[in-house]
């Protein structure tokens, strides 16, 4: 098998006694979607902090693209090729949609020290940035300010950058909450052709979104990984039902 | 496509018309004083200028520029008294009375002393910053007063004004029209560098630094850039204060200058291309009108400034222009 685009061995992180990781290890293989869910406290998001760079692991080791990234940190990581989408939106608020895209295409072109062409008339960040907004459906709007932008356009500004980025990675938390459904089945569509372009550690609790696209499922309980497999094995696992789907044995 | 002439455009156009009428008329009504406070705004405006990229554009509140005002006051006035006394510098090299020479002199001094200082301040945020760039400067301030060799707590005067060539600087009006000709530089530069790549990660860095992380750019370098080319031009500003005044007093170099630029910023509108020209007119105005007739016109501009952060958070350019736009 070919070496994983990313590897987490062993991750450890405490808050106090509370064990928000304890033990994950999985990986993620050029091309698929990797799901991870479980419930609301189960250590998801902190999960994701720790890969992208915002939160030190206690312990264990993170793989990305075979080199340990431990040393790195966020702004490092995202230049090696890991993009994030964040669970509470996280965009530069009085910034246009455009120009949060446009600062990941200057980002991708390591040029933020040029001091004097005006960024606004420079087409080699505004075209490559509208194309991005366009992918995602939200050219319409792309001079709103991010502040002003519904919950569900912000989340797809998002993802937007992180395209932008043109990474080997995306890390998505929770890209479909408070999407609405229609929106959550365009972005459905969406996330499924862009595992072509790099694999995908999705956090979701949209379980129709999960169940169509995931190659694979984590389920994360309490910091523990207790059942990796694919959408069908998920499903029937017992352990699983009983855990998360709160369903009876 | 939006409109060309925006209502900013028309205020900034009006101030800097304004500022530039005020000494002619000064000079047609023979009442030289009011040049002098016109240049008094337009170098307290230039100093403000320089700490605007910082505070405004970088969201850095640092309350030590007064370290970098006061350097370059120092740079004037101790050039000026070797080339007086005709000493040689360190090493021999000549001292000089020309001002390009001391403006040159003082960027780069300023320039190199911000480095350290925003690297290590940089580490910090919020409160820390603002109390670490305080101790900095006044870490700068007490040295300067307890080096007899240039003035001491006496500071140093400058007996005659440094020269420009081919203008008579001992004249009000053309020593005016430098500064106001070094103010309309420094706004080009704060307006350049606000719409390129490097004002865009700043004004990214301000509004939300996990952004521009998680894009790959890391806020440090972008930072520190920010605060020394920042510290470079109130510096600047600094040594034209010196030469106005023709004398480097050690307190451009205290807390109080430092908090007398903040000011500015908040009274005219933080990172606002004008907000540092309305912020300076609007406190010498208050400074020369109050200050004539109560010693406590500090308290008065207290409240004004409450009620800008209050009630006008844009400051006087956000009340005359509306809030901002960024493309
Ligand atoms: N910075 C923090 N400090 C203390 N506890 C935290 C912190 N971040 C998360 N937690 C706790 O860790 C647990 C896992 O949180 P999180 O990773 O956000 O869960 P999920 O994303 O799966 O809903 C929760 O109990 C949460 O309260
Ligand atoms: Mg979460």
């Amino acid at each position: 098998m070919a070496e994983p685009v990313l590897e987490i061995r062993d991750l450890k992180k405490s808050f106090g006694a509370l064990k928000a990781t304890d033990g994950v290890s999985l990986h993620l293989a050029s091309g698929e979607i990797h799901a991870l869910i479980g419930p609301n406290g189960a250590g998801k998001s902190t999960l994701i902090h720790q890969i992208s760079g915002s939160l030190t692991p206690d312990s264990g080791k993170i793989r990305f693209l075979g080199q340990d990234i431990a040393g790195l940190d966020m702004a490092a990581r995202a230049r090696l090729g890991l993009a994030r989408s964040f669970q509470t939106s996280s965009l530069a608020q009085e910034f246009s949609a455009l120009r949060n895209v446009m600062l990941a295409v200057q980002a991708r072109q390591g040029t933020s020290l040029r001091f004097f062409r005006p960024v606004m008339r420079d087409r080699s960040l505004t075209e490559p940035a509208m194309a991005m907004l366009e992918r995602v459906g939200l050219a319409g709007r792309a001079h709103v300010p991010a502040a002003e932008l519904s919950h569900g356009e912000r989340r797809q500004l998002e993802i937007a950058t992180a395209l932008a980025l043109g990474p080997k990675a995306f890390l998505l938390d929770e890209p479909m909450a408070g999407m609405g459904p229609e929106g959550a089945k365009n972005l459905t569509g969406f996330l499924d052709t862009l595992r072509q372009e790099a694999p995908i550690l999705l956090v979701e609790h949209d379980m129709d979104a999960v169940f169509a696209l995931a190659d694979r499922v984590s389920v994360l309980v309490y910091g523990r990984i207790i059942a990796t497999g694919d959408v069908d094995e998920i499903r029937n696992d017992p352990e699983v039902r009983r855990a998360y789907l709160g369903e009876p044995a | 496509m939006r409109k060309v002439v925006t209502r900013e455009a028309i205020a900034n156009g009006s101030l800097a018309l304004l500022l530039l009428a005020v000494p002619f008329a000064a000079i047609a009504m023979d009442e030289p004083f009011y040049v002098t406070l016109a240049t008094r705004i337009a170098i307290l405006a230039l100093a403000a200028v320089g700490l605007n990229i910082a505070l405004g554009l970088g969201g850095l509140v640092s309350f030590g520029h007064a370290a970098f005002f006061g350097l370059g006051g120092y740079a004037a006035g101790i050039l000026a008294t070797h080339a007086f006394n005709a000493e040689p510098l360190l090493l021999g090299i000549p001292a000089t009375t020309s001002m390009p020479v001391i403006w040159l002199v003082a960027l780069v001094v300023c320039g190199l002393v911000a480095l350290p200082i925003g690297a290590v301040s940089l580490r910090t945020s919020g409160v820390y910053f603002i109390m670490i760039t305080l101790a900095f400067a006044q870490m700068i301030y007490y040295f300067a007063i307890s080096w007899p060799a240039y003035g001491g707590q006496d500071g140093l005067s400058i007996y005659v004004r440094n020269s420009f060539p081919g203008v008579n600087t001992a004249l009000p009006l053309p020593l005016f029209l430098i500064c106001y000709g070094l103010l309309l530089l420094g706004l080009v530069l704060f307006w350049t560098l606000r719409n390129s790549r490097f004002g865009a990660a700043l004004q990214a860095a301000r509004q939300n630094p996990t952004r521009l992380a998680a894009v790959g750019i890391a806020p440090f370098n972008i930072r520190l850039t920010a605060f020394t080319v920042s510290a470079m031009i109130t510096g600047l500003a600094g040594a034209l204060f010196a030469d106005l005044n023709r004398f480097t007093s050690p307190s451009m170099l205290s807390w109080h200058m430092s908090g007398e630029l903040i000011v500015l910023i908040i009274l005219g509108g933080r990172g606002r291309l004008f907000g540092p020209v309305a912020g300076a007119m609007l406190f010498v105005l208050f400074e020369f009108a109050l200050g004539g007739i109560t010693e406590r016109w500090q308290l008065f501009l207290g409240l004004i400034l409450l009620g800008v952060v209050l009630f006008a958070r844009g400051g006087l350019m956000g009340f005359i222009a509306g809030r901002e736009r960024h493309g």
